[in-house]
C-alpha cells in the first residue's frame, strides 16, 4: 500500500487536484460553488504545474458553460485527456454537448459541485437537482460524499472513463462538501500512475479525429438507422459497473480505502434501511452507527454509482432481511410521483422480485423523500425521523424533511435536540464574525494547524449571509479524534467555544444558544472591564449562568490599533482561540500561529510579520476572564430586527429571515411564484459606519452631487415649503432653495439615514465646496458616528420621510440637483461599501422608476438586488415602482425584449379595444389616450390620469371588450423596460442575446455595469478586462484588449450608445439616461464601475474613474441615432483626447500593477499596446464624430445613413478617380494615336 | 596622461564622477552606459522603507486577506506565486549590477524604522552593494522635538547600522543643521566613511485648481553647487570623512570648484537626464582638458587645494560674504 500525506483541503480542491494532474486540456466558465476548482486549475497551470505526463494542462476559459462543453468535445475529439468543472444552470447550459461526448463514447469526467437549478428563486446552494436534470445524457454518475471521497472518486472516475470510454459525471454537494475544509490522505502520484492504465490513454489518442487516419464522426443518420445504432452501445453500459467495482477494489489494494458502487452501513439483520447519495449519506451514518449500537435493526445504502443503474448489485447489497426502506433524493422533481432515486430503487425492486429468483419474503415497502434541498440541514434527528416513521405501518410517501410543509402535510417532524455520540471526543466551535474582519480565513488558517500539529481530524464550514458589504459570517469548525461524519452545522447547546468578534452582534444574535455546558464564550468589546457583565443582553447573562459559560474578554481593536495592525484583528482573535479554547497546548498554539504568520508573508512581508508578532504578544497580555457575577442585571434586550409598521408578511418571513429563522418559516407563508414585496431593505437597519456624513449648510451649493453618487442611497435631497420646519427637530438642516425655477418660501435639504450608511465616505469626497478659510472642511464632512449622532439624525430622517416628495412634474430633471430632487427606488441596497454600480441603477430608478421594468442579469446587481431576506428596490407614496426580475444569467437581453414585446403587444391590444369601444367612451379622452405624448413627466401623469378616467368610463359598460380592456389599459400608459446586467453577461455569455436585442430595434434600455470582471463569482477574465489586467484566468495579464462592444452596437446606427462614468462627468451620465430613455429604440449605456475587484480602495472610486477617463481607458461619448436624422453626426465624443499618460492610470490599480512585480516585462510590453490602444481608439473615435453628416442624396435619389454616406463619398470619390483615369488613358492613346498619324 | 583617480568611501574610482540617484540608475542599460561613458561609480535610486511597507500593507489587503464575507468569492485576485516584491527587485537589481558592471555600486536607502534602517542595509550589503548611503530624509516639524533629538535621530541610526554593516557608509544629508560642521564631527566619530552634501527633497506643491498637495521636485540649478562648494572647502580639512558633492554640478567648471574645495567625488544627475549619459565623455575630457592646460599632474593634486585651510584668505568661506557682493555692485 501506498503512503499517503494528510493535507487539509476542500472538497473543490480534491476534485481539482486529481482533474489537474490527469488531464491536458481543461476548459472552464465560472459558477459558484464550482468555480474554485477552475481557479485552482487555472493557478496551478500558470505556475507551470504539470500533470502525471509531465505537461502543464492548458486552462481555458469560455464564454459560457455552453461554449465549454462545446470546446470540451472538440477538445476530445481531437484526442486530449479532457475536463471541466460546473453546476447548476452551468451544467444545464452543457447538456446538448453531453449527449455528444457521450454519444460518441469519448472518455471525460465533468466535475460537479451539485447546487439547486434555478426555479421560483435562484439558489446557488447545494442539491442534486442539476445533475439529475443530466441523467440522460448517457454520463455515468458517480456520487462523492466528503472532501476525502471527492479526490478518490475523482481519480477513480478517470480510470474508468478511459477503460469504459463512457463519460463520467462526478458529483458531490455543492457548499457541504466542495466548500468543507477537512482533513483527508491525499493520493500519490505513484497511486494515479499505478491507476491509469496508459492503454486506454492510448486508445483514446488513436480514436483522434486526424488527417492522418481520417473518419466522419458525427454523422446525420434517417429513421432507418438511428434507432439501432443508438442501441449498439449498451454493452458498453453493461459492462461499466464491473469496471468501477474493479477500479474501487483496486484502489482499495493500494490505499487501504475501499468503496463499493453500493456501500451498506448497519445491521446485517436490518429491517428499515435509507438509501440515499450526497453529504447527507455522512450524517446518515453517523445516526445509523449510532441508532444500531443502541440495538436498532437498522441500515444505510450509499448509492456510489448512481448511473448506469446496477440494479443487481443494488438488490445484493439490500439485506435480505429488510421491510421497509426510504430513499432520499436530493432534489424535486414538480408533479413526478417520486424523485429520480425513489424510482429507480422501486423498479430495480419490482423487477428483482418478479425474477426468477427472489432473496425477498415479501416486497420490501418503499417510500421516497425530499431533504436537503439547496443545502437544507440535514440533521441525525432528521434521519432518526425518516427510521421512526418507518416503524409505522404506513409510512408517509413522498415525504418532506427538515421543513414544515403545512399545506399539502408531505413533511415529518423530527426531534431537534436528538444527539448521537459522535461529538463525545469532538471539540465543536463557533464564530461570528464580518465578512471583512478575516474571521474566516484565521479559522482556515487554525484548522490548518490544528490539522498538521496534531491528529485530530478536523472541519471546517462556513456560512455567510447574502450581503456584500458589512456580510456576517458564521465558522463552524469540529476537532476530534475520530473521523468526522457530520455534515450539519453545530446545533444549539453543542458548542464548547463560542466566540463574538464584533461587539455589534451582542444585541443582534443568540449566539450563546449555540454553547454547551461549561463553554467558553470569548468576546471582543471596547467595553472596559468592570463594565463588560452589564454590557450583555439579559438573556446571554442568564445564559452564561445556567450553562456556566466562562468568559473571556479582549478590546482586539484596540490591541491592533496599538500594534499597527489597524483594523486586522484575525490574528489577534486566533490567538484568543488558542490561548484559552485549550485544543492545543497555548504554547505550541502560539508558536504554530507565528510559523504560520511568517509562511504567509515569507520574506516578502518583514513588516507584517513584525506587527502580527507585536499583535500576538500583546493579545496575550490584553486578555482576561470575567469575573461572572452570581444573578443578571442587564436590561438590555436583542434589538428587533424589524419595525412595528412593517406589513405582516414581512414580520412573520423577512424579519424572519433576517434574524436567523428562515428554517422555521412553514411552506404556507411563502408566495408559491416567488414574488416578494418591494422595500424591505429598509427595514434592516445595519449600522454599519463608522464615520457618516454631516452637512454644513452654510458652505452647500446645492449642487446634488452627494445623492447622486451614494452607492447606498443613504442621502437625501427633498424641496419643501418653510412652513414645514415648525415640527423639524432642532438638528434637522436646511436652507432655502436656490435658483429662479423655486419659489422663495421652499427649502432645501441633504439628509443622511445614518442607519443605512456605510460610510464609505463618497459624498464627502465628490463634495466640491471648500470652507474657503480651511480646505479640510467641506459643505459635507465625515463625522464619527457616536451614539448620540446616531440618536439625532434618526430623529432627523424619519421627518425626512415625512416631508412630501417634490412634485416630479415641477422637477428639472436634466440637472443634477434637479434629477436628485426625485425619489431614489432603490435604497440601502448589501453592495460593497462604495459599490461602482449601484450609483447608475440608483439614478435610473429615480429617473424612470415609477414606470420601470426590470429584467436583471445574474450577477452582483441580481444579489445586492434581490438575494432575500430583503431588496432594495422599493416603490413611491403612490404605489409605484420598478417591477424587478431576473431570469438566468445569459438570457437577460432576450428576457428584457421579451417584455417589451409583452408591453407593446398588450398596449396595441389595448389600443385597438379603445378604438372599438371608441363610440361608448369619451371621445375626447379616447383621442388625448392614443395621441398623448408622455415624453415628460407631466405627459406621463396626464396620461396615468385619463387612464383612471377611462377605467372609471369602462366600469359602465357591459361589455366584453371592456372587460378585457381593463386587464390591459394600464399598458396605454408609458412603460420603461430596463435590461441590466454586468460585463460577464453583455460582453461574454449573453452576447449573441444581447446583439440580437439591439438588432431588433425595439425600445429596450440596456445597462450594462462594466467592471471588466466577473465580480460576484470573484474576478475572473471576461472580454471587457482590459488588456495588461491581472485576473483569475489572466494570472500572466490578459494579452488581448478588452472589446469595443460601444463600437459593435454602434455599427447597428439604429442603436443610441453611451459610455459614461459617473464619477468623472455625472452630467454626461445623466443626459445619456435620460437620452436612453427618451430614443425610441434600443438604448445601450456601458457605465464604467470600478469594483473591489480592481484591486482598489473604493473610498477613491471617483478618482480611479477620472483617471479612467483621462488615461482615455474610458473615454466618454454618446451615440445618438435621432442626431442622424437631423445632419448632425450621432458621435459625440464628451471627454477629450487622452491628457494622462497610461502608466499613470495603471500604476495606481493592484489589477494591473500586480504585473509589475510578476511578470515586468509583459507588463511592460502590454502597457506599450494600451497606450497605443487608447490613443488609437480616441484617434478612431475622433474620426467617427468628425466624419460629414447632413442631408445626403445618392445619384438614385436615396438618402443615405451616415455610415455609408462615407462609403458613398469614397465610391463617389473612386468612381471619379476612374473616370478620370479613362479620360487621361483615352487622351493619351488619342494623343498616341494623333502621333502616329502624325 | 593625467591620472584621474581618486578614493571615496575607501573605493578607488577611476575619476570623481559619480552618477547620483536617479531614473538613469534604475536600470542596467542605462548604467551600462554611463560606465561605458566613464562614469567612476553609480548610486542606486533610494530603496523607500515607506514604500516597502505600503507596498506589504497593499499585499496584506488586497492579496493575503482577500476576506470578503460572500459566499460566491473568497477572493478577487490570484495569488501570484512569482510575486517579486520591491525589496526582492531592488536586491537582484543590485547582483544584476555587480555582474554586469566593473565600477562600484552605492546601495541607497531611506529607512523609516529603526529595525528598518539596519535589516535593510544588511540586505543591501549581501547583496553586493560596494557602499551605502544612507538617504536621511526627515522633516523636523514636531515643535516638541529639539533639534538635539533630530541630530540623536541620525547618529543614533548611524550607530546602529555601523555595528551591523562592513561596507563603507556615506551620509547623505541636507544643509538644515545648527551646526553641519558639528553634525559632520558627530558622524564621523560614529563610524561614517563619509557625507555626501546635500540632499535635495521632494517639495510640496499647492493646486490652485484642487487645492489639493502634490509633491514635486525640479531639476538642480547650476547656482546650487556654490553652497556645496562651500562647505566642501569648509570641512575639508575639519574631518577625514570622504566628501561627496552634490546638487548644481552641471559644468566642468563647477566640478572643478568641488574638487578644489576638496570633494572626493562629485555626483552628476541634473547634466546626465538632459544631455544623456554619454555627456560624461565630454565632461571628462573638458576636466583633462582644464587640469592639462592648467599643468596639474592628477586629481589627488588639485583635490583640497582651494579648501578653506589652503586658501589664501580662509575667512571669506565663513564670513556672510553678501557685504562685499553688495559692494562689488557700486
Amino acid at each position: 500500500m501506498s503512503k499517503s500525506q494528510k493535507i487539509i483541503l476542500d472538497g473543490n480542491q480534491a476534485a481539482a487536484t486529481v482533474a489537474h494532474l490527469t488531464n491536458e486540456v481543461i476548459a472552464i466558465y465560472p459558477i459558484t460553488p464550482a468555480s474554485p476548482m477552475g481557479e485552482w486549475a487555472d493557478e496551478w497551470s500558470s505556475r507551470q504545474q504539470p500533470n502525471l505526463w509531465g505537461t502543464v494542462p492548458e486552462i481555458i476559459e469560455m464564454q459560457s458553460e455552453g461554449g465549454a462543453a462545446g470546446a470540451i468535445h472538440g477538445a476530445l475529439q481531437a484526442g486530449s485527456l479532457t475536463t471541466t468543472f460546473t453546476a447548476s444552470q452551468g451544467l444545464l447550459l452543457m447538456i446538448p454537448n453531453m449527449f455528444k461526448i457521450a454519444g460518441e463514447l469519448s472518455p471525460a469526467v465533468f466535475h460537479v459541485a451539485a447546487r439547486s437549478v434555478a426555479a421560483q428563486a435562484l439558489s446557488i446552494f447545494g442539491d442534486h437537482s442539476d445533475v439529475m436534470t443530466a441523467r440522460s445524457t448517457g454520463f455515468a454518475f458517480l456520487c462523492s460524499n466528503s472532501p476525502q471521497e471527492v479526490m478518490d472518486m475523482a481519480l477513480i472516475a478517470q480510470c474508468v472513463t478511459l477503460e469504459s470510454k463512457i463519460p463520467v459525471l462526478h458529483f458531490f454537494d455543492g457548499f457541504r462538501t466542495s466548500h468543507e475544509v477537512a482533513k483527508v490522505d491525499s493520493i500519490g502520484t505513484d497511486v494515479m500512475q499505478k491507476m491509469i492504465d496508459f492503454r486506454f490513454v492510448k486508445e483514446h489518442r488513436q480514436r483522434a479525429l486526424s488527417s492522418d487516419h481520417p473518419v466522419l464522426r458525427g454523422s446525420s443518420q434517417n429513421p432507418d438507422v438511428f434507432f439501432q445504432a443508438r442501441e449498439s452501445v449498451n454493452a458498453y453500459y453493461q459492462a461499466l459497473p464491473a469496471i468501477v467495482q474493479k477500479t474501487m477494489d483496486t484502489f482499495a489494494e493500494l490505499t487501504g480505502r475501499q468503496y463499493k458502487i453500493f456501500d451498506y452501513i448497519g445491521a446485517a439483520d436490518a429491517e428499515r434501511i435509507i438509501i440515499l447519495m450526497g453529504s447527507g449519506a455522512e450524517t446518515a451514518q453517523e445516526t445509523v452507527e449510532y441508532l444500531v449500537s443502541q440495538g436498532e435493526k437498522i441500515g444505510l445504502l450509499k448509492v456510489r454509482l448512481f448511473r448506469p443503474l446496477d440494479s443487481v448489485s443494488l438488490i445484493g447489497a439490500i439485506p435480505a432481511s429488510i421491510k421497509k426502506i426510504a430513499v432520499l433524493d436530493r432534489t424535486k422533481e414538480p408533479g413526478a410521483d417520486g424523485e429520480p432515486l425513489y424510482k429507480d430503487v422501486a423498479t430495480a425492486l419490482m423487477q428483482h422480485f418478479s425474477g426468477e429468483s427472489n432473496k425477498f419474503s415479501t416486497l420490501p415497502l418503499v417510500v421516497g423523500g425530499r431533504y436537503g434541498l439547496s443545502s437544507k440541514e440535514f440533521t441525525p434527528g432528521m434521519v432518526k425521523a425518516i427510521y421512526d416513521e418507518l416503524k409505522t405501518t404506513s409510512p408517509k410517501n413522498n415525504f418532506t424533511i427538515g421543513i414544515n410543509d403545512d399545506v399539502t402535510h408531505t413533511s415529518l417532524s423530527w426531534d431537534a435536540s436528538f444527539r448521537t455520540n459522535a461529538q463525545k471526543n469532538t471539540f465543536q466551535a463557533v464564530f461570528y464574525g464580518l465578512g471583512s474582519d478575516g474571521t474566516v480565513s484565521a479559522n482556515k488558517n487554525s484548522i490548518k494547524i490544528i490539522g498538521e500539529c496534531t491528529d485530530k481530524y478536523v472541519q471546517g464550514y462556513f456560512v455567510y449571509d447574502s450581503k456584500k458589504s458589512g456580510a456576517v459570517t458564521i465558522s463552524h469548525l469540529r476537532f476530534g479524534e475520530d473521523p468526522i461524519h457530520s455534515t450539519y452545522l453545530i446545533g444549539n447547546d453543542d458548542a464548547d467555544f463560542v466566540a463574538c468578534h464584533q461587539p455589534v452582534f451582542l444585541e443582534r444574535y443568540p449566539m450563546l444558544d449555540k454553547a454547551a455546558d461549561n463553554a467558553v464564550f470569548l468576546l471582543n468589546t471596547p467595553v472596559e472591564k468592570k463594565s463588560v457583565w452589564s454590557s450583555l443582553p439579559a438573556t446571554m447573562q442568564q445564559q452564561i449562568l445556567d450553562k456556566k459559560i466562562r468568559l473571556y474578554v479582549i478590546d482586539a481593536y484596540k490591541v491592533a490599533s496599538e500594534t499597527g495592525m489597524n483594523k486586522r484583528i484575525n490574528t489577534i482573535m486566533q490567538t484568543c482561540f488558542f490561548s484559552i479554547s485549550g485544543v492545543l497546548p497555548k504554547d505550541d498554539a502560539i508558536n504554530s500561529i507565528k510559523q504560520a504568520v511568517e509562511k504567509t508573508y515569507g520574506k516578502k512581508g518583514k513588516q507584517l510579520i513584525d506587527l502580527n508578532y507585536k499583535a500576538i504578544d500583546q493579545t496575550l497580555l490584553n486578555l482576561y476572564e470575567v469575573d461572572v457575577p452570581g444573578k443578571v442585571s442587564s436590561k438590555i434586550q436583542l434589538q428587533k430586527s424589524i419595525t412595528d409598521s412593517a406589513s405582516d408578511f414581512v414580520k412573520n418571513v423577512t424579519a424572519e429571515i433576517i434574524a436567523g429563522r428562515g428554517d422555521a418559516i412553514p411552506v404556507s407563508l411563502f408566495p408559491v411564484d416567488g414574488s416578494y414585496p418591494l422595500g424591505t431593505a429598509a427595514y434592516e437597519k445595519r449600522n454599519l459606519a463608522l464615520e457618516i456624513p454631516v452637512l454644513d449648510e452654510g458652505l452647500c451649493s446645492q449642487c446634488g452631487k452627494c445623492p447622486l453618487v451614494c452607492p447606498h442611497g443613504v442621502i437625501r435631497s427633498k424641496v419643501f415649503d418653510e412652513s414645514k420646519l415648525e415640527s423639524a427637530p432642532e438638528s434637522f438642516k436646511s436652507m432655502p432653495v436656490k435658483g429662479k425655477d423655486f419659489s422663495k418660501t421652499l427649502r432645501i435639504t441633504y439628509q443622511v439615514s445614518p442607519e443605512d450608511c456605510t460610510g464609505c465616505g463618497l459624498c464627502a469626497d465628490i463634495c466640491p465646496i471648500h470652507d474657503k478659510s480651511n480646505v479640510s472642511h467641506k459643505a459635507l464632512d465625515m463625522v464619527a458616528y457616536t451614539p448620540e449622532l446616531r440618536e439625532q439624525e434618526k430623529l432627523n430622517w424619519n421627518y425626512f420621510l415625512d416631508l412630501p416628495e417634490y412634485d416630479r412634474g415641477l422637477i428639472k430633471s436634466n440637472t443634477i440637483k434637479g434629477a436628485m430632487l426625485l425619489q431614489p427606488l432603490f435604497e440601502f441596497s448589501g453592495a460593497c461599501e462604495g459599490c461602482g454600480e449601484t450609483p447608475y441603477i440608483k439614478l435610473a430608478s429615480q429617473l424612470f422608476g415609477d414606470r420601470m421594468i426590470v429584467a436583471n442579469a445574474t450577477g452582483c446587481s441580481s444579489i445586492y438586488g434581490g438575494n432575500l431576506p430583503t431588496t432594495p428596490w422599493t416603490k413611491n407614496a403612490q404605489g409605484r415602482g420598478p417591477a424587478w426580475s431576473n431570469s438566468l444569467f445569459e438570457d437577460n437581453a432576450e428576457f428584457g425584449l421579451g417584455m417589451r414585446l409583452s408591453i407593446d403587444k398588450q398596449k396595441q391590444y389595448a389600443s385597438e379595444l379603445l378604438q372599438g369601444l371608441k363610440n361608448q367612451l369619451d371621445d375626447k379622452l379616447v383621442n388625448e389616450i392614443l395621441s398623448a405624448d408622455e415624453s415628460t413627466e407631466e405627459g406621463i401623469t396626464q396620461q396615468r390620469t385619463r387612464i383612471d378616467k377611462l377605467c372609471e368610463q369602462l366600469a359602465a359598460i357591459k361589455t366584453v371588450e371592456a372587460r378585457e380592456l381593463e386587464t390591459v389599459a394600464d399598458k396605454l400608459s408609458r412603460k420603461s423596460v430596463w435590461i441590466i446586467g454586468g460585463d460577464g453577461w453583455a460582453y461574454d455569455i449573453g452576447y449573441g442575446g444581447l446583439d440580437h436585442v439591439l438588432a431588433s430595434g425595439r425600445d429596450v434600455n440596456i445597462l450594462v455595469l462594466d467592471t471588466e470582471v466577473y465580480s460576484n463569482t470573484g474576478g475572473q477574465t471576461s472580454k471587457a478586462t482590459p488588456r495588461g489586467a491581472v485576473a483569475k484566468f489572466s494570472a500572466g495579464g490578459k494579452p488581448s484588449p478588452k472589446k469595443d462592444l460601444a463600437l459593435l452596437a454602434m455599427d447597428y446606427e439604429n442603436v443610441y450608445v453611451a459610455h459614461v462614468a459617473y464619477g468623472a462627468r455625472d452630467i454626461q451620465t445623466l443626459h445619456a439616461f435620460n437620452e436612453a430613455e427618451a430614443y425610441a429604440g434600443p438604448s445601450l449605456i456601458i457605465a464604467y464601475s470600478p469594483c473591489i475587484a480592481h484591486g482598489i480602495d473604493l473610498k477613491n472610486n471617483h478618482q480611479h474613474q477620472q483617471m479612467a477617463v483621462d488615461s482615455g481607458h474610458w473615454p466618454l461619448f454618446r451615440y445618438n441615432p435621432e442626431n442622424a436624422k437631423q445632419g448632425i453626426n450621432p458621435l459625440h465624443l464628451d471627454s477629450k483626447a487622452p491628457s494622462v499618460p497610461y502608466r499613470e492610470f495603471v500604476e495606481t490599480e493592484i489589477r494591473f500593477n500586480m504585473l509589475w512585480r510578476t511578470h515586468p516585462e509583459v507588463a511592460e510590453k502590454l502597457l506599450e499596446q494600451s497606450q497605443e490602444d487608447v490613443l488609437h481608439r480616441y484617434h478612431y473615435y475622433e474620426q467617427l464624430a468628425n466624419l460629414p453628416y447632413g442631408e445626403v442624396v445618392d445619384q438614385t435619389g436615396i438618402t443615405q445613413p451616415p455610415h455609408r454616406k462615407l462609403a458613398s463619398v469614397i465610391k463617389q470619390q473612386l468612381a471619379q478617380d476612374l473616370h478620370n483615369t479613362k479620360e487621361a488613358d483615352e487622351k493619351k492613346s488619342t494623343s498616341k494615336k494623333g502621333g502616329q498619324n502624325d | 596622461m593625467i591620472d584621474l583617480s581618486t578614493k571615496y568611501l575607501g573605493l578607488s574610482l577611476i575619476n570623481p564622477l559619480v552618477a547620483s540617484s536617479s531614473p538613469l540608475t534604475g536600470n542596467l542599460d542605462d548604467t551600462k552606459r554611463l560606465e561605458d561613458a566613464g562614469i567612476a561609480a553609480i548610486v542606486l535610486p533610494s530603496l523607500f522603507e515607506e514604500n516597502i511597507n505600503q507596498e506589504q500593507q497593499q499585499l496584506e489587503h488586497y492579496v493575503h486577506s482577500q476576506a470578503l464575507g460572500h459566499n460566491e468569492a473568497e477572493s478577487y485576485h490570484p495569488v501570484p506565486e512569482n510575486y517579486k516584491s520591491e525589496i526582492e527587485t531592488y536586491l537582484e537589481y543590485i547582483q544584476a549590477l555587480k555582474s554586469n558592471l566593473s565600477i562600484p555600486v552605492i546601495a541607497s536607502l531611506n529607512g523609516v524604522t529603526d529595525s528598518g534602517w539596519v535589516d535593510y542595509g544588511k540586505e543591501l550589503m549581501q547583496a553586493g552593494a560596494d557602499a551605502l548611503e544612507l538617504n536621511v530624509y526627515y522633516v523636523a516639524a514636531d515643535p516638541e522635538q529639539s533639534g538635539e533629538q533630530v541630530e540623536e535621530r541620525y547618529i543614533h541610526l548611524l550607530e546602529r547600522l555601523r555595528k551591523q554593516v562592513s561596507i563603507p557608509i556615506a551620509m547623505k544629508i541636507s544643509s538644515q543643521f545648527s551646526s553641519v560642521a558639528n553634525m559632520l564631527k558627530r558622524f564621523q566619530a560614529s563610524g561614517a566613511d563619509g557625507v555626501v552634501l546635500f540632499n535635495r527633497f521632494y517639495q510640496p506643491d499647492i493646486n490652485l485648481e484642487t487645492l489639493k498637495i502634490n509633491p514635486h521636485i525640479e531639476l538642480s540649478t547650476p547656482i546650487e553647487s556654490l553652497v556645496r562648494i562651500r562647505w566642501i572647502a569648509l570641512m575639508r580639512s575639519r574631518v577625514e570623512l570622504s566628501l561627496a558633492a552634490t546638487g548644481g554640478f552641471h559644468t566642468v567648471e563647477s566640478i572643478i570648484k568641488a574638487l578644489l574645495a576638496g570633494a572626493d567625488a562629485v555626483y552628476l544627475c541634473a547634466v546626465l537626464l538632459n544631455h544623456g549619459t554619454e555627456y560624461c565623455v565630454e565632461l571628462l575630457r573638458q576636466l583633462d582638458l582644464w587640469l592639462t592646460e592648467h599643468e596639474y599632474e592628477s586629481i589627488e593634486q588639485l583635490q583640497g587645494s582651494v579648501s578653506q585651510s589652503c586658501v589664501i584668505d580662509p575667512a571669506v568661506y565663513e564670513h556672510s560674504n553678501y557685504k562685499d557682493v553688495i559692494k562689488s555692485y557700486k
